[in-house]
């Protein structure tokens, strides 16, 4: 028995046949793969339309927000500065209001995404230099939307008290600015704009690598197929791989259709090294396709398999910081947060395009998702059954 | 002596508290076609899993093509043809896609001419681009019977191939499987029909998972022991209704205008047609040979009783 198992290992390892085999699942995966027009469809069509639907929220220069405004002071100056804000198109005037709580209610209820508050004083102070504040609020619950109109409040209404200082007060609008912008966001902890778009990188790759998986043995299995491809002479390793190969290439072109869309439609700047982007965002794909392919192991039939990739796809959403910032998270949710691949490749895409990080600040995040595919890898291994038994 | 290419003993395998084969031993000479008959869930597909290292049995050992199919199923998938009960080759591949994969997986020298020599055998020239899936129930045998063949395996494992197809593409199916004996190959065929039984050196015959018979076709009709009588004449439905009750007769089967009358004892069997005659006069009653058929559903009935008891 031991001498027959020993004879066995040996003619696995030195098997010139491994390529060729893996080879012939490579194949035949492709060609299974282009003819499925759902299945091909739906890999290019995911991450457009993610794109597109999340591209939406993320207009980076929304205009016309609706906003609330609070005077209690009604001098020129004001007015000045009401009418380059609404001129800039950014801010849409929809209610004039007298009590502080009404904002409060208008921004809760999202009636306004901003509200000005000038002071009872606004214009003496100004021509005194007393530098009276200005007060917007910012609902930044949804900080991408209201991201440029805020950056963009401070130039102006510096421009606008400029043009309407000029003159006897020439010596005031020297020492500019003559107010103070008091800024508050609603959520401070908001995320920027940018975070979003490399982050729906992860969010796609997750989605569609482990859904494609999730579906090989099963299908198989249900097909009938996997009787004769049991009889044959090939290896669960080699399966596994002839499967999870020709998926990489998918995660490929989702990579490169949200990376460009992403730098070109969007804006969002890559500061770091591209090839090392895209070596770890294939890593992150293959690591993704090896859970799904492990869930492919588990699940019975293909209904099962979909459903065990949503109940993992939910915490990877909501935990990995894709949603919420990480470290506002409780630690309990943080640490599982840490087992998951998204949260790992959220660091690694944002460290990468947003940081200009390198590859020696991610080495525990390409380590652990480096752990997570040999790891899913050998318990899909475990898992895969040789016999119909 | 012969060269031996199946050689098991005490094979068993059961399904949560279900035997589904108990104790079965078979040995099939090489270059002969061995039919494996049996009612639906028998056990026979059980049984031919096993033998190509699908199932692993629960008791029992053996060596198929000299291979231990305990220890060594790579070495007996690699040369063992297994053609599944279910048309199991890829529906949305086409028929050249398909061949060309298993000449890879079994690392045939050049696959591509492999699958093309195989669709030229096939009579598929015209067709090779075609979904397999998309192929009527008869050339899907051919083409699975083809994709098994493909790489020139010693001994081929059919599982009912010929369910569900016409009877000119059976008999074609046959006349491939004869050739493929004749240049070496043993064939292990399981089948419902009779007929192809008969085409068949050498039969078992399985029966909730319990061999019950062995043989050529001859032989296993008499060992059975079985005497018929075949009678024609008025009215047959209502004497078969009749006969079925009498003692010594344990079977009545119509076959077009004649029924097969028949007992496991013929002593009593005789006594009870000559009580049948005098009764009755206007049937006209022969000695005949009872049929394979005749005996296996004896066979049948005989173990159901013994399961029921």
């Amino acid at each position: 028995m031991s001498e027959a198992s020993d004879k066995q290992a040996k003619s696995q390892r030195g098997d010139p046949g491994f390529l060729k085999r893996t080879w012939a699942m490579v194949v035949k995966e492709f060609v299974q793969m282009r003819r499925d027009r759902m299945t091909f469809a739906t890999m290019i069509f995911i991450p457009i339309l993610q794109l597109v639907l999340f591209g939406y929220a993320i207009n980076t220069d929304p205009k016309h927000l609706p906003t609330a405004v609070l005077t209690r002071d009604d001098g020129p100056l004001t007015r000045a500065v009401l009418t380059a804000m609404k001129n800039s198109d950014y801010f849409e005037f929809v209610a004039q209001v007298r009590d502080p709580a009404e904002i409060d209610r208008m921004l809760a209820s999202g009636e306004v995404q901003f509200a000005v508050e000038v002071p009872a004083s606004f214009e003496r102070d100004i021509r005194r230099g007393d530098r009276p504040s200005l007060l917007v609020i910012a609902d930044a619950t949804d900080p991408v939307a209201t991201g440029t109109a805020i950056s963009a409040v401070q130039g102006l209404v510096d421009t606008a008290l400029k043009r309407e200082l000029r003159g006897p007060d020439d010596s005031i609008e020297a020492r500019a600015p003559p107010f103070k912008l008091t800024l508050q966001r609603r959520n401070p902890e908001g995320l920027t704009q940018y975070n979003i778009v490399p982050g729906l990188l992860g969010v796609v790759l997750t989605m569609t690598m482990m859904m494609f998986t999730a579906l090989a043995v099963t299908r198989e299995i249900e097909r009938g197929t996997m009787e004769s491809l049991l009889a044959m002479p090939i290896k669960p390793v080699e399966i596994m791989i002839g499967k999870i190969a020709p998926f990489v290439l998918v995660g490929f072109v989702q990579m490169a259709i949200i990376i460009s869309a992403a730098h070109f439609m969007f804006g969002v700047p890559i500061l770091g090294s591209v090839p090392l982007l895209i070596a770890l965002t294939t890593l992150f794909a293959a690591a993704n396709l090896a859970v799904g392919y492990t869930f492919s192991t588990i699940a019975e039939n293909q209904l099962q398999a979909v459903q065990l990739t949503f109940f993992f796809f939910l915490p990877n959403i909501l935990l990995s910081g894709f949603m919420f910032p990480f470290r506002g998270m409780p630690h309990w949710a943080q640490w599982i947060g840490e087992v998951l691949p998204l949260t790992h490749f959220m660091r690694i895409v944002r460290g990468i395009m947003l940081k200009g990080n390198g590859f020696a600040e991610m080495r525990i995040d390409v380590l652990a998702l480096a752990l997570f595919l040999v790891v899913a890898m050998g318990l899909a291994l475990l898992r895969f059954r040789r016999t119909l038994d | 002596m012969k060269e031996i290419a199946i050689d098991v003993h005490g094979l068993t395998k059961s399904f949560g508290s279900r035997v589904v084969v108990r104790d079965l031993s078979l040995k099939v000479p090489k270059g002969e076609i061995y039919g494996f008959l049996g009612p639906n869930g028998s056990g026979k597909t059980t049984t031919l899993r096993m033998l190509c290292g699908l199932l692993t049995p629960d008791a029992g050992d053996g060596t198929c093509l000299g291979y231990d199919i305990l220890t060594q199923q790579e070495e007996i998938k690699r040369h063992v043809g297994y053609m599944t009960q279910r048309f199991s080759l890829y529906a949305d591949l086409s028929i050249r896609e398909n061949l060309e994969f298993v000449a890879r997986v079994y690392g045939v020298a050049n696959p591509r001419r492999a699958a093309k020599a195989a669709i030229d055998r096939l009579g598929l020239s015209g067709r090779a681009e075609q979904l397999a899936g998309e192929l009527s129930g008869g050339w899907k045998q051919r083409l699975a019977l083809g994709a098994c063949i493909l790489p020139n395996p010693k001994l081929l494992l059919l599982d009912e191939p010929t369910a569900g197809v016409d009877p000119k593409a059976r008999r074609e199916f046959w006349d491939e499987i004869h050739g493929l004996a004749a240049d070496g190959i043993t064939v292990l065929v399981s089948t419902h029909y009779m007929d192809e039984a008969e085409r068949c050196h050498e039969l078992a015959y399985i029966a909730f998972g319990e061999l019950l018979a062995k043989g050529t076709a001859a032989q296993v009709v008499g060992q059975s022991g079985l005497s018929t009588w075949i009678v024609s004449g008025p009215n047959l439905h209502g004497l078969a209704i009749e006969l079925r009750n009498r003692d010594g007769i344990d079977m009545v089967a119509p076959f077009g205008a004649e029924l097969h009358v028949s007992g496991r004892d013929s002593r009593a069997l005789d006594a009870a047609v000559e009580a049948a005659k005098k009764e009755d006069g206007s049937h006209r009653w022969t000695r005949g040979e009872p049929s394979l058929e005749d005996v296996f559903i004896l066979l049948m009935d005989s173990v159901k009783d013994n399961f029921a008891a």
